[in-house]
This record gives structure tokens, sequence and C-alpha cells, in this order.
């Protein structure tokens, strides 16, 4: 199901470019290829466990599917996700941080590696795994050794100037998604002021403005992330075959 | 040498130890703990009970990977033997899943075939196993494994304390500078240890810290794995 009536063309908006090369696969990926990963990251609040619940959604029908959380309290996001059935508690695993949710995704990622092989090898093989941070700032950004692309939520209610102030996340993040722009008018945010400092702060990178109160299924990014999957996959086809026929082809850096 | 010790001991090396408390946690939450003179008593607890152990069977097996020609089957006795000395299955748990961290990091900063002498078990293999196997990679001696092992011991909690109840940093680093010494000999006994059989080596035990393990597994809201 591919609900594409709720795409909203009155709000400002920036689509991902089509022809967008993600990060080659990472060392270590066995032949028979690996799952994307996609990191979820962004301040408290902003929706990030809201937009992986839409993700499995709009996507949990159409591709295998696992969820990482890393919020603080560990089990409330996998709890949110299970209440919700938006995903099946056997495809969701929660890390715990140590009270540094940043240190588990970027200096230190050892236990969300392990958490994600951990599904993969439990469940057989996943097209995607999506691993959400804790609630943290606008500094926080994953490390390129656990995934393979990230988007980073803010939301206008947090205030229209968060994409001037910039930071890690806003300005280097695969995509931005600027949440709740239902409340754009309520809080007194400019959305054309965002889009105006996003497109200033991300050059090419895409930016998306979302509402998942009015679009539970996130369409746009879920077609973001289907068009990377689609890419990671025959990607990976390439490789595998490469392989097979002994031909040269390049290998991921070990970084 | 000494550099590749520092990059070792360093509570920056990426092996999945700032997600566990040691125990601290459980202990901040049954009111044991709730300053620095109370994190003193925790960490000179530890320092006899937990110390002596890890240490040795890390020392150990630094050891053995040095010496022995049949290494697989001396680390597999070397981590049933550390089994049975865990009695909480929290804290084994905690152990091995801290052991495939390290073992993470350590196959791809100290490549080395000896990595491939690791005790297969599901969760993994016992932090101090980990630990020796990753020292003789990096070509550390015994007396230093012994070394980073015992400052593992204090360190590890120290920072969670900190960051657990706003302790003041230079105070929390006074206090570890205080029981530097007794780490050093903590050390050095173990190290000394190390030749022994592995149902030798030391067996200390700390029961309030298994219990507090297993309380501290089941809660529905924790900040750290252990």
């Amino acid at each position: 199901m591919r609900p594409d009536s709720h795409h909203d063309e009155t709000v400002p908006h920036s689509h991902p470019h089509p022809d967008v090369d993600p990060h080659a696969p990472l060392a270590g990926a066995a032949e028979g290829g690996r799952a994307l990963r996609i990191g979820i990251g962004g301040p408290v609040g902003s929706g990030k466990t809201a937009l992986v619940a839409a993700l499995c959604r709009t996507l949990g029908g159409e591709l295998r599917l696992g969820v990482v959380t890393n919020d603080i309290y560990t089990t409330e996001d996998a709890d949110f996700l299970k209440r919700n059935a938006v995903l099946p508690p056997e495809r969701i695993r929660a890390v715990e941080t140590g009270c540094c949710p940043h240190t588990a995704i970027r200096d230190d990622i050892s236990a969300n590696l392990d958490a994600v092989e951990e599904l993969e090898s439990m469940l057989g093989p996943l097209d995607l795994v999506l691993v959400e941070s804790g609630g943290d700032n606008l500094t926080a950004t994953f490390s390129k050794g656990l995934i393979d692309q990230q988007i980073f939520v803010v939301d206008v209610a947090g205030g229209d100037k968060v994409p001037r102030k910039g930071g890690p996340g806003v300005t280097a993040a695969d995509l931005l998604v600027i949440n709740k722009t239902d409340l754009a008018p309520m809080v007194g945010a400019d959305l054309a002021v965002m889009d105006r400092d996003a497109r200033a702060r991300r050059g090419e990178l895409p930016t998306i403005f979302l509402s998942i109160a009015t679009d539970p299924h996130a369409t746009a990014v879920a077609d973001w992330v289907r068009h990377l999957v689609a890419h990671h996959q025959a990607h990976q086809r390439a490789h595998h075959q490469a392989h097979q026929e002994g031909r040269p082809h390049a290998h991921a850096a070990t970084g | 040498m000494d550099t590749t010790l520092l990059l070792l001991a360093d509570g920056r090396f990426p092996s999945g130890g700032h997600a566990h408390s040691s125990g601290l946690e459980a202990a901040v939450a049954a009111g044991r703990v709730t300053g620095i003179p109370e994190l003193e008593a925790f960490l000179r607890g530890r320092l006899a009970t937990a110390g002596p152990v890890t240490a040795a069977f890390a020392a150990a097996t630094r050891q053995a990977a040095a010496e022995t020609v049949a290494l697989g089957a001396v680390l597999a006795e070397l981590d049933a033997e550390l089994d049975a000395r865990t009695a909480s299955p929290a804290l084994r748990l905690a152990s091995r899943r801290q052991g495939r961290a390290l073992l993470r990091a350590g196959r791809t900063t100290w490549p080395s075939p000896l990595f491939a002498q690791v005790p297969h078990h599901a969760d993994g293999c016992h932090q101090p196993i980990a630990l020796g196997l990753t020292a003789a990679a990096a070509g550390l001696t015994t007396e230093q494994t012994a070394l980073v092992a015992t400052h593992g011991i204090v360190t590890g909690p120290a920072s969670a304390a900190v960051r657990l109840l706003g302790l003041d940093p230079y105070q929390a680093q006074a206090l570890l500078a205080r029981l530097a010494a007794t780490c050093d000999q903590v050390a050095a006994r173990a190290a000394a240890e190390a030749g022994a059989a592995p149902a030798d080596l030391p067996a200390n035990t700390a029961p309030l810290a298994d219990i507090h393990a297993e309380t501290h597994a089941t809660w529905e809201v924790r900040l750290f794995a252990s």
C-alpha cells in the first residue's frame, strides 16, 4: 500500500535527489548482503519515535524490517512501537546507553552493532534496520561504522531558528526532517524561514517538511527510504555477482 | 609499548564499557552510594572482590596466549572456570556482552590469529578472557594486562557515578588517585598468579553485588546495561 494522497503541496519542501549515491556498504558485510541501516537522530520530543512508527506502518508490509532503539529509558520507545502494534516485539531491540546517548551511536557503537546483528541472525535476512538514537542535542550524529544513512529530525515547535543554528545533525544528515508543520501557526514558526535556512546550511542535501499528525504514513520520508533500500540492494547484488565471477571490484574501506 | 597500554586502558577505547556501571546503578538506587565516601567504599569492595578475579583471569589468558600450543582448550577452560565463579546469571551475561564488544574492537585494532581461538558462546566470551587475548594481540605483558583489568574495575563504575550522581569530577579523580597504589598491588598479585592452573585462580565473591545485579536486570527502566 502506498498512500500517496497525503503529500501536502502547500507546505514548502524539497525532494530527495533521485541520483543520490548512498555510502558504500560497510566493511564486514556478508557477501550475500545485509540490511540497509538508517540512523534516526534528533532532539528530545522532535518525533523520532513517531517517525519510526510511521515508517514501520508504511514499509512493514513490503520490507523485512528491524528496529533498534536507544532511548534513555530503554524500553519506553520499544513499548511505544509495540503498543501501537506497528511492529511485532521480536523485531525491536532496546539498547542501554549509560547516560550517554551520543556515545552509543558515535564513539562506542558496539552495543548497537550487537543489536543489529542479533536481529539479523535471529530473524534471517532483513531489508532495512532503523536505529533510533536517544533524544540528544543538535550536535549528535551517527558513526558511519554503524549506519549507512542518517535522518535528523527537528520540529517546528522547537523554534524556527533551529536550521540556522546548524550543528552536524542539521548540516550533514543525509535527510533533514522538519516535523510538526501543523503546529507552525500556533507557535509562530515561519516555515519559509526554516526552508531558506535549511537550504543555506545543507546545500544539495534533501529536507522534508512533515506533519506526522496529519500524515501518519510519513509518505515523503518512506519514499526516500524505499529509494535507498532499492539502491543498496542493487549495489549488493552487483558486488556479489562480481565476486562470483571473480571480476575485480572495489571493497568498502575499513575507515 | 607504554602507549599501547594507555590505548587499551583508556575509557574511550570503544569496547562497550560506557553502558555498564558494574553494579553502581543498582547500589545508587538502593541508597548505598550517594557521594564520594560511599563511592570509595564501593570501589574498595570491587578491588577486594571482582578485582583479583578479573585481573588474574585476564593475566592468565595473556600468559596462555603467549606460551600455550593448545590455546583453544585452555581458553575454554578459563572461560568455564570464570563462569563457575560468576554466580549471578545477569553478571555472566554482562561479562560476556562486554567480552564480545571488546573483541570487536580488539580484532580491528590489533589484528592477530589469536582471535581465532576465542571460546564459542552465543553471548560472547567472558570479558577478562577477551581482555587477555586483546592484550596479547597488542603485545602487552602479563603485568600490563593485569593492570588494565584492575584499572577498569574502578574507573568504569567511577565514571558511571559521575554521570549518575553528578559528582564533582575532580573529587572522583582524586579518589581514583588515592586508590592507585591499591590497584597496583591487586594487579601485581594477579600477574604473579597468572601461571596457576585455571581451577586454582582466585574465586573471591561479593554476594550483595550478585543480588543487586539480579534485581537490576529486572528493572523496567535502567540507564546502564549492568
